[in-house]
C-alpha cells in the first residue's frame, strides 16, 4: 500500500520533472510535451513496479543453502491475469485517444497534408534561370491537384492561408529556403514570431528529413513527393535545423539555423535580402569573387564531397548571387557555429558554394 | 511406459559415439552439431559486429569526424546493423532452436536434417561476403538501405549487401520450415500441444513470422538489385519509381524481424526462470498464446517505422493503434515472468542473473516502444538517438541478454561441463553496467535533438556521448570473462550431471551431452514441463539425478 503511494508519487513527479525535452518554440511543442509527460509518468510507474519486484526477489526469494525443495506450485491466477491484461488495455486506449487528439490539434488531419502521396515531377528547373526555385503559382496549383504529406493546419486554421510560405529544398548536404512571395533564396530560415508558417518540403536527390527539435516536428523530404509542415513559432530565438534521414557521408553536416524574429527584425531581414538588381551579365569571375566572400575558411573543403554536391545542386549563377545576399551578415555567427560543430569539416552550404564555382 | 532402467541406457550409450572436433566443420546433419555451428558462427560475427560498434563509439567520443572518414563511418554503421541482425541474433536464435527443439519434443533429429545443414552452411558465406566487402567497397546506406541513397553509394558494395541478405534470408526460411514441421509433427505422442515447452511455442510463432515476412524482404531486395544493376526504376524516383514502396516492403519483413530476434529468447526466458526459481511458470497458456498474438500483431505494425515518411494520416493512426496493442501480450509475458519468480527459491547463478537482467532491461525497451508508437511523439524522435536507445534496449537488453542466459543455462547440457560461476557473474555485472551506461544516455540525446547515423555532431552533446563511449568499452571488455569462461569450462570445467538444474523438460532427461540420436528410448511424459513443487507432497524432495518427467521413475535410483 505504502509502496503503491510512493510509486505513484514518484512517477507523477518524474513525469513532470524529467527535463529531457528542449525548449518549446511552438504550440505543437507544448502539445507533444504534454503527451510525453503523461507517457513518462506511466512509464516510470511500470519501470518502478518491474524493477521493484526484481529487486525484492533478489533479496527476499533467494534459495537458502541446502534447501533442495521447490517453491509453491502456483500455476496461475486467472483474476490476476485479467487485471494485468486489462490495465495495459486501458493504458493503450487512453494513450491512443490522447495521441489522436494531439495529432489532430497539431494539424495532422488537415486534408491538405494528410492525404495520399501524390507523385510530382522533379522540382528544380534544369537549365535554371527560373528563380525562385518554385514559383508560388505552380505550387498553389499543385496543392489543388494532390494532397501532400506531413503536418497541416490546425483544425481552427483550416481554410485560412498561412501568413508566410517558404519552399524548402533538401539536397546533399544543405537546405535551400525560397520565399516565393518575396523572391528571396537563403541558406537559413528566417520566420516572424507568432505568424502561421507553411513549409513546402521537397528533396532534390535522396530522402532527407526536415527536423526542428524545438518545434517537435519532422517530415521526410522525398524525391518526387511533396510534403508540408505548418506551424506557428511562438518564441523568438535561433534554433537548429537538422536533417534526420541518412542521406550520405556528410549527413551529420546537413544542418542549418532557423531564426525566429520579432516582426520588425524579420521585416528588416526581408528588406536586406530582397534581390536588388536583375542582372544577367554575371561573369564567372564575379561569382568567384562573391563566393570567396561567402566561403568561410580554407581548411573546410573536402573535394570528395564538394564535387558531387556541386553537380547535384542545380543552382545557377543567379541563385548563387541571391544566396550571397543572405549570407554575409550572418557569416560571422556562422563561422562560430560551424567551428563549434565541426572543427574539421565544412559547413554544407558554404562549401557547396565554393564547389559550384 | 519408460522405466528408470531404460533411461539409464542413455549415458552409457553416448560414451561410445562421441563427436570428434572435425565433425563441426563438416556438412553434418545432426541437429546438435548444426545448433553449435550456428551458435559459434553467430558469436564470431557478434565479435566483428561488436568491434564495429566500438569503432563507431570511438568516432563519437568527439564531436568532430576524426577517427574515421565520414564514408567509412557510414560503412561501419551499415555493417554493424546488418551483421548484428542477420549474422548474430537471428542465427543465434536458430542455433538454440536447432539444438533444443528436437531434444525438447523428444525427437531424434529435426524433420529435414539435410535441409537443416544446408540452411546453416549458407550463413558463413553470406557473412564473410559482407565482412570482406569492407575491404573492397562497403555498403553505406544503413542496414535499411533506402533508395535512392542506396542506389548512389556504390554498386559493388550495395550489390554484395543485397546478395548477402538474400542468402541469409533463404537460410532463415529453410530453418523455419524445419522448426515448424518438427514442432508440429515430431513430438513424442504423449506431448500434447499444451504440454509443449514454451520455447517451442515461441519458435512456432517465430517460424510463422519468418515464413510470412522473409519472402517479402527478398522481393524488395531483388527489385532493388534490378534498380541498382539493371537500371530499372521500381524504387528510383528519377525514373518514376516510388521509394516509399521499398520502405513498405522492407519494413513488412524488418519489423517482424524484431520479433524473430526476440521471441526465441522470450521462449528461453520462460524455460530458465521456472527452473532456477523452482516454481511453475505462471500462466502457461497465457504466455504460450501471447507469443502467437505477438507474432500476428507483429505483421501489422510495420509502418510505425515510417510515420514521418510517405505515410498518410489515417495509416499513421492505424499503425499507431496496432503497435500500442502489442504492449498487451508483451505485458502478459513480463508480468507472468515476474509472478513466476515471486515467492520462488531462486538460485542466483549466471543463467538466472541474465534472465532477470533480461526482464529489467527489456522492460525499458518496451516502455519506450509504446512511447514511440504515439505518432505525435514519434514525429519528434524518429531517426534520433532516442530510437537508437530504444532498439538497443530491445535487441541488446532483450536478445543478447537472452542469448547469454540461454548459453549459461544449457551449457552443461551442450558440453557436459559446468560453467565457472564467478566469471559468469563478473560477465553479468559488466554487461549490465556497460549496457545501461551505453544506451541510457542516448534517450536524452535523441530527445534533445541529436539525430542518428551521423559521424559528427553538435558539441553540446559531447558529454553524454562520452558516457556512452565509456559504456561501450565496458561492454567490449565484458565479453572477455565470457570467452575465457566458455573456452576454459568447455575444456576443463567440472563434469556436469545429466540434469544439474533438476529441470523437468525433456532435454534434461538424457545424457550431457546428449547421445547422437538424443534418446535411447523415446521418453513418455507424465508431468508437464513446469510442474515444480507439485510432487513434493507425495515424494518429498526430488533426489538429484532423478527423471521426474518420466513415469515409473518416481523416486530414488
Ligand atoms: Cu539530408
Amino acid at each position: 500500500m505504502l509502496a503503491g503511494i510512493i510509486l505513484t508519487l514518484a512517477s507523477l513527479w518524474y513525469g513532470q520533472n524529467h527535463g529531457l525535452m528542449p525548449v518549446q518554440a511552438s504550440n505543437d511543442a507544448a502539445l507533444v510535451d504534454g503527451l510525453f509527460d503523461t507517457m513518462m509518468t506511466i512509464g516510470t510507474a511500470i519501470f518502478l513496479l518491474v524493477w521493484g519486484v526484481l529487486i525484492i526477489c533478489l533479496f527476499k526469494f533467494r534459495r537458502k543453502p541446502g534447501d533442495e525443495t521447490d517453491g509453491p506450485a502456483i500455476e496461475g491466477n486467472i483474476p490476476l491475469e485479467i487485471v494485468w491484461t486489462a490495465i495495459p488495455v486501458a493504458i493503450v486506449l487512453v494513450l491512443g485517444i490522447y495521441s489522436f487528439d494531439v495529432y489532430n490539434s497539431m494539424g495532422g488531419f488537415d486534408p491538405d497534408a494528410a492525404g495520399d502521396p501524390g507523385v510530382q515531377v522533379a522540382m528544380l528547373s534544369e537549365g535554371g534561370s527560373a528563380m525562385p526555385l518554385m514559383d508560388a503559382a505552380s505550387s498553389k496549383k499543385a496543392r489543388h491537384n494532390h494532397m501532400a504529406l506531413g503536418i497541416g493546419a490546425s483544425p481552427d486554421e483550416i481554410g485560412v492561408a498561412p501568413d508566410v510560405t517558404v519552399n524548402v529544398l533538401g539536397m546533399q548536404y544543405a537546405w535551400i529556403f525560397t520565399y516565393p512571395d518575396l523572391g528571396i533564396t537563403s541558406g537559413e530560415l528566417h520566420l516572424p514570431a507568432n505568424k502561421n508558417v507553411r513549409l513546402n518540403l521537397k528533396a532534390q536527390d535522396v530522402i532527407h528529413a526536415f527536423w526542428l527539435p524545438e518545434f517537435r516536428i519532422k517530415q521526410d523530404t522525398i524525391p518526387g513527393i511533396e510534403s508540408e509542415l505548418r506551424f506557428t513559432p511562438t518564441r523568438v530565438g535561433d534554433y537548429p535545423i537538422v536533417c534526420a534521414e541518412l542521406c550520405g557521408a556528410y549527413h551529420g553536416g546537413m544542418a542549418s539555423r532557423l531564426y525566429v524574429q520579432a516582426p520588425e527584425d524579420y521585416d528588416k531581414w526581408v528588406q536586406e535580402s530582397m534581390p536588388i538588381v536583375e542582372n544577367d551579365s554575371q561573369t564567372a569571375a564575379d561569382l568567384e569573387k562573391l563566393a570567396s566572400t561567402v566561403a568561410l575558411g580554407e581548411n573546410r573543403s573536402d573535394a570528395d564531397y564538394l564535387v558531387p554536391a556541386a553537380h547535384q545542386m542545380g543552382l545557377d549563377a543567379k541563385a548563387l548571387e541571391q544566396l550571397h545576399y543572405t549570407m554575409p551578415h550572418d557569416s560571422m555567427r556562422h563561422d562560430a557555429i560551424s567551428h563549434e560543430l565541426m572543427p574539421h569539416d565544412s559547413m554544407p552550404h558554404d562549401s557547396m558554394l565554393r564547389a559550384s564555382l | 511406459m519408460t522405466t528408470q532402467a531404460e533411461m539409464q541406457i542413455a549415458p552409457s550409450a553416448h560414451a561410445h559415439v562421441e563427436r570428434k572436433w572435425w565433425h563441426y566443420f563438416t556438412f553434418c546433419e545432426d541437429h546438435k552439431v548444426i545448433g553449435l555451428q550456428y551458435l559459434v558462427t553467430a558469436f564470431f560475427f557478434y565479435a566483428i559486429g561488436g568491434a564495429l560498434a566500438t569503432a563507431i563509439r570511438t568516432e563519437l567520443a568527439t564531436p568532430a569526424s576524426d577517427f574515421v572518414s565520414p564514408n567509412t563511418y557510414n560503412s561501419l554503421l551499415t555493417l554493424h546493423g546488418t551483421i548484428m541482425i542477420f549474422l548474430w541474433i537471428i542465427p543465434a536464435g536458430a542455433g538454440l532452436a536447432n539444438y533444443l527443439i528436437p531434444l525438447m519434443v523428444g525427437a531424434r533429429d529435426m524433420a529435414f536434417p539435410k535441409m537443416n545443414a544446408m540452411a546453416f552452411w549458407m550463413v558463413p558465406p553470406a557473412g564473410l561476403m559482407l565482412v570482406l566487402s569492407f575491404f573492397l567497397e562497403s555498403p553505406q546506406a544503413g542496414w535499411t538501405s533506402y533508395p535512392p541513397l542506396s542506389l548512389m553509394t556504390g554498386k559493388v558494395g550495395e550489390g554484395i549487401w543485397i546478395f548477402s541478405l538474400l542468402i541469409s534470408g533463404t537460410s532463415s526460411i529453410l530453418g523455419a520450415i524445419n522448426f515448424l514441421v518438427t514442432i508440429l509433427k515430431m513430438r513424442v505422442p504423449t506431448m500434447t500441444i499444451h504440454k509443449m515447452p514454451l520455447f517451442c511455442w515461441s519458435m512456432l510463432a517465430t517460424a510463422g513470422l519468418i515464413l510470412v515476412g522473409t519472402p517479402v524482404l527478398a522481393g524488395a531486395l531483388i527489385l532493388l538489385a534490378f534498380d541498382l544493376l539493371a537500371g530499372t526504376s521500381f524504387f528510383n524516383p528519377m525514373g518514376g519509381g516510388d521509394p516509399i514502396v521499398y520502405q513498405h516492403m522492407f519494413w513488412f519483413y524488418s519489423h517482424p524481424a524484431v520479433y524473430i530476434m526476440v521471441l526465441p529468447l522470450f521462449g528461453a526466458i520462460s524455460e530458465i526462470l521456472p527452473v532456477h526459481a523452482r516454481k511453475p511458470i505462471f500462466g502457461y497458456k497465457a504466455i504460450a498464446y501471447s507469443s502467437l498474438v505477438i507474432s500476428f500483431l507483429g505483421l501489422i505494425v510495420w509502418a510505425h517505422h515510417m510515420f514521418t515518411s510517405g505515410t498518410p494520416a489515417w495509416l499513421r493512426m492505424f499503425f499507431m493503434i496496432t503497435t500500442m496493442i502489442i504492449a498487451v501480450p508483451t505485458g502478459i509475458k513480463v508480468f507472468g515472468w515476474l509472478a513466476t519468480i515471486w515467492g520462488g527459491k531462486i538460485s542466483y547463478n549466471s543463467a538466472m542473473l541474465f534472465a532477470m537482467g533480461f526482464i529489467a532491461v527489456f522492460v525499458i525497451g518496451g516502455i519506450t516502444g509504446v512511447m514511440l508508437a504515439a505518432v505525435p511523439f514519434d514525429i519528434h524522435v524518429h531517426d534520433t538517438y532516442f530510437v537508437v536507445a530504444h532498439l538497443h534496449y530491445v535487441l541488446f537488453g532483450g536478445s543478447v541478454f537472452g542469448i547469454y542466459a540461454a548459453i549459461y543455462h544449457w551449457f552443461p547440457k551442450i558440453t557436459g561441463r559446468m560453467v565457472n560461476e564467478t566469471l559468469g557473474q563478473i560477465h553479468f555485472v559488466l554487461t549490465f553496467i556497460g549496457m545501461n551506461l551505453t544506451f541510457m544516455p542516448m534517450h536524452e540525446l535523441g530527445l534533445m535533438g541529436m539525430n542518428r547515423r551521423i559521424a559528427f555532431y553538435d558539441a553540446r552533446f559531447t558529454s553524454l556521448n562520452q558516457l556512452a563511449t565509456v559504456g561501450s568499452y565496458i561492454l567490449a571488455v565484458s565479453t572477455v570473462p565470457f570467452l575465457i569462461n566458455a573456452v576454459w569450462s568447455w575444456m576443463k570445467g567440472a563434469k556436469a550431471t545429466d540434469n544439474p538444474w533438476n529441470a523437468l523438460t525433456l532435454e534434461w532427461q538424457t545424457s550431457s551431452p546428449p547421445a547422437i540420436e538424443n534418446f535411447e528410448v523415446l521418453p513418455v511424459l507424465t508431468t508437464g514441463p513446469y510442474d515444480y513443487g507439485e510432487h513434493q507432497s507425495e515424494e518429498g524432495k526430488l533426489p538429484p539425478g532423478a527423471s521426474p518427467a518420466l513415469s515409473g521413475s518416481s523416486s530414488g535410483s
